[in-house]
């Protein structure tokens, strides 16, 4: 098996590690599985981390958590975890470093976190002004689907921003 | 390098075959599910590719084409056998000393470290550990001997969830820490979907499904549409498996890894290991096996999981 650059373990004897023991620098993320979700597990770790990098939880710079600690807090196998961490070097958004593991290299986040917690709170209390009027989930859902598809037809839309920010100077400060 | 082949291989207890026919090529690097229902062989495979019984007919090699029994196959396979054996009379350090003893190669710090880390005390019998205790023992035993092949027969059928997790999560470790390639058989497939990516189907004695479990899910896939127009489609497709209420019914098929078109009216749906499973473990008649067309995928990497 392909074994990841970062596991420099066994030459020196290291091992072993406890089970969910984690030595080292910490990635800022943990995964988690739904196992009722359906998605395969390695698209599952694929879309945590894209969804992590656009909340700004994970920026250029940012260590991934180490193949074997995934497997060991998750019992999972660590061809799952390599085939993952190919995808998303393959979308460019992470590099391998030798020896080290594999870090983030762009960002999908386009803004700063101050200012996604502003928009958040915005967001919320449009929500409890369409919950007071009487508007539950799946209504606000569509009104938002709607709203967002007359935004981006009037040309404001998002589609042109879309896409990976790569560079050191655009991750989140 | 294949971990086990199998060419006609077979076992005969009596006048019964407890395995008949078995040719397999298991790649190495891999975590293999061996899964079945009770007395399906899984364990008379097992025993003959560590050596415990002979083959009636046919043969078997491990680690790239050794006897199994030679010196290269001692020295390299790791077995664990059903409910974690131990002298339960002896203490932990007392089952180092002989594990320890009996093999050429034996890493007593590895062991030791491991034990200290799963707060196992060595003065212990091993009769008085709790079930998951005795299962991790034995597993450390087992990877103290360094091995490239790990065999794993029913290892977690007492233990409870957070144990299974456990054991599950050291195996795992040990598979990316040093790459070793784990054979384990279970008749529970729920647990290993998240763990396997290899799938063996044994029943009745005979191989059924065999494959990276990647390539099993991309070349199956569940067609769902009207009950009327099953049987047209069922005799053009390769079904497997088909579920038909009044009006609508389910084709579980094989599609052979062409991107076949999807019938009007009709719906394409991916499978799970397990619906695979349960598919042909209720039709015993079908078969998926790597096939002399398949022969340029004979060491597949890809994973579904």
């Amino acid at each position: 098996m392909e074994i990841d650059k970062e596991i420099s373990g066994p030459a020196g004897g290291g091992r072993p590690s406890p089970p969910g023991a984690g030595d080292g620098p910490a990635s800022p993320i943990e995964f988690r599985l739904d196992p009722a979700s359906g998605v395969p597990t390695y698209l599952q770790l694929v879309q945590q981390v894209e969804h992590a990098l656009r909340l700004g939880y994970l920026k250029p710079g940012d260590q991934l958590p180490r193949v074997r600690d995934v497997v060991a807090s998750l019992a999972i196998n660590p061809n799952t975890v390599l085939k993952a961490y190919r995808e998303l070097e393959t979308k460019g958004l992470t590099a391998g470093r030798p020896g080290q593991g594999t870090f983030i290299e762009a960002t999908l986040s386009q803004i700063a976190l101050p200012q996604l917690a502003g928009l958040r709170r915005s967001l919320l209390g449009w929500l409890a002004a369409a919950d007071a009027a009487g508007l539950d989930e799946d209504g606000i859902a569509a009104l938002f689907t709607s709203v967002l598809r007359d935004f981006r037809e009037r040309g404001g839309g998002p589609g042109n921003r879309r896409g990976v920010a790569s560079g050191q100077g655009e991750g989140v400060a | 390098m294949n971990v086990i082949e199998a060419s006609g291989l077979g076992k005969r207890y009596g006048s019964s075959w407890a395995l008949r026919e078995c040719t397999l090529a298991i790649p190495g690097g891999h975590l293999v599910a061996l899964v079945g229902p009770n007395g399906a062989g899984k364990t008379t495979l097992l025993n003959l590719v560590v050596s415990l019984t002979t083959p009636t007919a046919g043969t078997v090699t491990v680690l790239g084409g050794a006897r199994p029994g030679s010196l290269a196959a001692l020295d390299g396979i790791a077995f664990v056998a059903q409910n974690a054996p131990l002298h339960k009379h002896l203490s932990v350090a007392d089952m180092l000393h002989l594990t320890r003893n009996l093999n050429r190669r034996f890493d007593q710090g590895y062991a030791r470290a491991r034990l200290g880390e799963l707060d196992i005390p060595l003065a212990r019998k091993t009769g008085k550990l709790s079930g998951g205790q005795q299962a991790q023992l034995a597993l450390t035993l087992a990877l103290a001997r360094r091995p490239r092949l790990l065999v794993l027969d029913e290892p977690m059928a007492s233990l409870d969830p957070l144990a299974r997790h456990n054991f599950l999560a050291a195996v795992m470790t040990a598979m990316a820490d040093d790459g070793v390639s784990v054979v384990l058989s279970s008749h529970i497939l729920l647990e290993l979907e998240r763990v396997a990516d290899y799938l063996i189907l044994l029943t009745s004695g005979s191989v059924q499904v065999a494959g990276a479990a990647g390539d099993l899910l991309a070349s199956h896939r569940v067609l769902t549409g009207p009950a009327a127009e099953a049987d047209r489609y069922a005799a053009r497709l390769n079904v497997v498996h088909t579920r038909r209420g009044q009006a609508q019914a389910h084709l579980l098929i094989r599609t052979n890894g062409s991107a076949s078109p999807v019938p009007s009216g009709w719906e394409a749906h991916p499978v799970s290991l397990e619906e695979l499973v349960l598919a042909y473990l209720r039709e015993p008649g079908a078969a998926s096996l790597p096939g002399p067309g398949r022969t340029g995928h004979a060491e597949p990497t890809e994973v579904a999981h």
